[in-house]
């Protein structure tokens, strides 16, 4: 199980392989779509790409209330429980 | 006494024997697409991979394209329409509930009295037209069938959508399924999955337009009538992150089932034919897969845009135009859409 610092590293690894933004760019209070720019198709890659990562399932109907970074990082940590 | 029944002698294989395409003669580019919804071709582009979609005129009709379809597919076979037994045309876009359109173009195509059906599996359809007509030459029930995968997608979207519409376009691909001695069609994975039956859907039916027709033609409202044309006329709307998950990864182990029903791997492939819903499905479903390098990839969506049914069998057709020495190898053609429906299987490229 991995804590909220380690999760946000993966995360942002898993960005910038999608996206080709720095890891540091990626950054907890960043909004997905406002400030990474990322539209809702890679977010949805991001978000399998999360779910093989950390072992965790992130139904459909969760991605839409993840509307930043930490919301994503906490939502993780959660359901890894 | 027990009576004996006759049942119909079994061959031993089918395989595709020719294939037709009609595109309709409208050229929709994104710009037109962008006086409609706030976008732009470099947008349209980066998100979709479309440039242009073809579109039919108003008096071109289902029927219309599938028969253009239909007579190349049959000059490619080196049959004639009265040899078919079957015709499957497969279609969400047939204005009519009945009487089929397959009907209609069996008796244009001099096919009578063949057999002939709708089938209503969007995206997938073409796919279950062609594990259908599979089986009915297998069986012996018919020699020769056509398959037509045709859509008019133009007559049921709404311009100023955004989820689907602008991705839409219109055409047919029509594919002749006969006897072979050895197998030139693998066993097709088939299935469904209801429980998102809501993610690519009409947003209304014909009989609420009924309804707010009359409610106002009773009112005398011209608001009323405003409303009726825009919102109860039925077009196409989908939940485009839902869809696309489903469509990667879901269909991603489908066309991996297919694979091994077939008894082949990735390597054994020429050609990979995805439905062309989206360029990024298309692209990550190649990487989902690792399809080898030599594998061509259908990438008609760029000129062709979604055409529902129609998409496979047109992407294949101009894939074997534009690389003929693709022709006798073996091609992965995977259809999946509203329902939600799937439909995968190998077949021998004619």
């Amino acid at each position: 199980m991995a804590d909220k610092n380690e999760i946000l590293a993966g995360l942002a690894e898993i960005v910038n392989e999608e996206t080709g933004l720095e890891v540091e760019e990626v950054q907890s209070e960043k909004s997905f779509t406002e400030d990474l720019d990322i539209d809702s198709i890679s977010m949805m890659t991001i978000v399998v790409n999360a779910e093989e990562k950390f072992d965790v399932k992130i139904p459909d109907e969760e991605v839409k209330n993840l509307t930043t970074v930490g919301d994503a990082v906490d939502f993780i940590a959660n359901a890894q429980g | 006494m027990t009576v004996a029944l006759n049942q119909p002698t079994a061959v031993a294989g089918t395989r595709v024997m020719g294939l037709g395409a009609y595109r309709p003669e409208l050229v929709i580019d994104n710009e037109q697409i962008c006086q409609w919804i706030d976008s732009s071709d470099e947008w349209i582009q980066k998100r979709t991979g479309i440039k242009t979609r073809r579109r039919a005129p108003r008096d071109v009709s289902v029927v219309d394209m599938a028969e253009g379809a239909a007579r190349e597919a049959l000059e490619h076979a080196g049959i004639s329409g009265d040899q078919l037994g079957g015709v499957i045309l497969a279609t969400v876009t047939h204005p009519y509930a009945t009487p089929s359109a397959a009907a209609d173009l069996a008796h244009r195509l001099g096919a009578t009295p063949a057999a002939a059906f709708d089938i209503s599996a969007a995206c997938a359809g073409y796919c279950y037209g062609i594990g259908q007509a599979d089986a009915m030459v297998r069986s012996g029930l018919s020699s020769y069938v056509l398959v037509v995968g045709v859509e008019k997608l133009s007559d049921f979207i709404d311009n100023h959508e955004r989820t689907i519409s602008f991705l839409l376009g219109d055409g047919a691909g029509a594919a002749i399924i006969g006897p072979a001695e050895a197998p030139g069609i693998s066993p097709s994975i088939l299935g469904s999955n209801g429980e998102k039956w809501e993610a690519v859907a009409m947003d209304s039916t014909l009989l609420n337009f009924r309804d707010a027709l009359a409610r106002a033609r009773e009112t005398q409202d011209a608001t009323e009538l405003l409303d009726a044309e825009n919102r109860y006329w039925p077009t196409l709307r989908q939940d485009g992150p839902t869809v696309f998950r489903w469509a990667v990864w879901e269909m991603a182990k489908v066309a991996q089932q297919a694979l091994d029903a077939a008894g082949i791997t990735a390597e054994d492939l020429v050609a990979f034919v995805p439905h062309q819903a989206n360029m990024r499905i298309i692209d990550e479903m190649v990487k989902q897969l690792k399809l080898p390098e030599h594998v061509m990839v259908g990438r008609d969506i760029v000129d062709a845009g979604n055409t529902s049914a129609a998409s496979i069998p047109l992407a294949m057709h101009r894939l074997l135009k534009e690389n003929p020495e693709l022709s006798g190898g073996l091609a992965l053609q995977i259809g999946f859409g509203a329902g939600l429906v799937y439909g995968a299987q190998v077949i021998r490229l004619p």
